[in-house]
């Protein structure tokens, strides 16, 4: 099974089993990832499960489609890198991959 | 001193207490009791991928069973609650043991409306909301199979896209003279009825189902105007009625749900409740409401947590929605209740355009379809208590966020 490592908010790694098949978001999900709330649990409908996918890794996703380059649009402080991560899909050629989960998803957090 | 959280309820609103719970570091026991045996899962897949048998059933759940271990959560499911004691901060389950409690938290959810049309009681008539309504439904959603849904409501859409894309033979009946009458524009509606029936749906508004019978073909469902229809399986989607026996057996206020302030206190100072079964006061729009839906199921519950603790947080939050039907994403933010004004952006034709609500001028909501950027701007806009620019929010080729 894939590795993934998530950079929690407070800096921590977290290296944990991704299934093939499974969202990114359900994996962070299903480890409890901080800071990915992850809403509407895959439907592309909250923009709240957003990461920054390091940057060696950006171009080896699936390229956005345009739903969630409207969400990302408008997400909070979305950079070069950003995605949804129920919108990335957790592949074998994807071990290793690394995402940084931001500070906030949502304005109103502290 | 808090040391027990009780919380009745197995959905979205359970599952978000206890994520909260837990990061803002509360110590002492949590208990939850489900009266399915289900950790708290996802309802909106059951309509739609899970339906479609996309989804294996072990992708439901929020949580899977390490998470309540590591977390500590006792979990009592597949047993439902009996009754609340108040006097005695207890809560009787129905196997007879009674648990005790410093707080309570009722996210009981609701429950489908039933139909009490003659022969509502058939075998062959689904309802669908719970894990355990999804299999017998799906066994009968073979290609060729003759699928009739009462209601264009969500679910019953959502149902009958999902039907259809197995390849059944589906007929819709709504007795509003449009579909999703009570939470989108006519636009919007239409939209929707002509997606369905592009795809092979038969869509019929104005009708209303009078009697089921069941025979060697099947059931017949009748409507008033003499009309009939022969289904193989009938789904009925005809909306949900919050679950407040609980709460009102114990002398707690309940009025379209159960009465909670906007800190989620129900009238008994120990009790909270959150989720669809609430019926809360919307700070933003000044008005009461009760609201099915993932989002508040999540915040509420997530606000009722940090108040369960003592940590006073208001509910004050925008209600956001959505749909998927076929490849349509339908996304609702706001409550359009009250408006005083409609305006269209872009054209239904091209399969994206939205539908902006204003009330003396400010933007108070948006339905969206197929266009996340309108909604996503729309959220904060509302938010902000924007009073967009008219003739710049009608044109769809300046973003809604510049309409300003």
């Amino acid at each position: 099974m894939p590795k993934v490592v998530f950079i929690e908010p407070s800096g921590a790694r977290r290296e944990v089993d991704a299934p093939v098949g499974f969202s990114l978001m359900e994996v962070a999900r299903q480890h409890n990832i901080a800071g990915i709330l992850a809403q509407c649990g895959g439907a592309c409908a909250c923009a709240t499960c957003h990461v920054y996918v390091a940057p060696g890794w950006y171009g080896r996703l699936d390229p956005k489609e345009e739903m969630e380059e409207g969400m990302l649009e408008l997400a909070l402080e979305p950079g070069p890198t950003s995605r949804l991560s129920c919108q990335v899909h957790i592949t074998a050629k994807l071990e290793g991959l690394e995402v940084r989960v931001p500070p906030r998803q949502r304005l109103e957090e502290a | 001193m808090i040391s027990t959280i009780l919380i009745l309820g197995g959905g979205q609103a359970a599952a978000q207490a206890i994520d909260t719970l837990r990061r803002q570091g509360y110590q002492g026991r949590i208990v939850l009791v489900g009266d399915e045996p289900h950790l708290p899962y996802q309802r909106p897949p059951l309509s739609k991928k899970f339906l479609a048998g996309e989804l294996d059933a072990d992708r439901l759940p929020f949580k899977h069973r390490p998470y309540y271990e590591e977390h500590r959560v006792e979990l009592e499911l597949g047993v439902a609650a009996a009754r609340i004691h108040r006097a005695e901060r207890a809560v009787a389950l129905a196997d007879g043991r009674t648990l005790h409690y410093d707080r309570l938290l009722l996210a009981v959810g609701a429950t489908s409306r039933i139909l009490t049309t003659p022969g509502s009681d058939l075998p062959g008539v689904h309802y669908l909301r719970a894990i355990a309504d999804v299999g017998p439904i799906r066994a009968s959603l073979k290609a060729g199979a003759r699928v009739v849904v009462i209601g264009g409501g969500y679910i019953g859409l959502e149902t009958a896209a999902t039907a259809r894309q197995l390849g059944c033979a589906v007929t819709v009946l709504e007795m509003a003279d449009r579909l999703m009458a009570r939470v989108v524009a006519s636009s919007v509606s239409e939209y929707y009825a002509h997606e369905h029936r592009t795809q092979g749906v038969k869509v019929i508004c104005n009708t209303r189902v009078v009697r089921l019978e069941g025979g060697p073909r099947g059931l017949k469902v009748s409507c008033a105007d003499g009309s009939s229809y022969e289904a193989d399986v009938l789904v009925v989607g005809v909306g949900a009625v919050p679950n407040t026996a609980l709460a009102a057996e114990a002398g707690l206020e309940c009025e379209n749900g159960i009465r909670v302030d906007r800190w989620c206190r129900t009238t008994d100072e120990h009790i909270f409740a959150a989720g669809d079964c609430t019926y809360h006061p919307s700070v933003h729009f000044e008005m009461n409401v009760r609201l099915e839906s993932v989002d508040n199921a999540f915040e509420q519950a997530k606000s009722a947590a940090l108040n369960l603790l003592g940590r006073a947080t208001v509910h004050d939050r925008i209600p956001w929605f959505w749909s998927d039907q076929y490849d349509n994403k339908l996304l609702i933010v706001g409550l359009s209740q009250g408006f005083d004004q409609q305006v269209l952006r872009g054209d239904p034709a091209q399969r994206s355009f939205s539908v902006c609500y204003l009330k003396g001028r400010e933007l108070i909501a948006v339905e969206a379809v197929n266009h996340s950027s309108d909604y996503m701007a729309a959220r904060k806009m509302i938010a902000e208590r924007v009073c967009p620019n008219l003739e710049k929010l009608a044109d769809p080729h300046i973003p809604l966020k510049e309409a300003v």
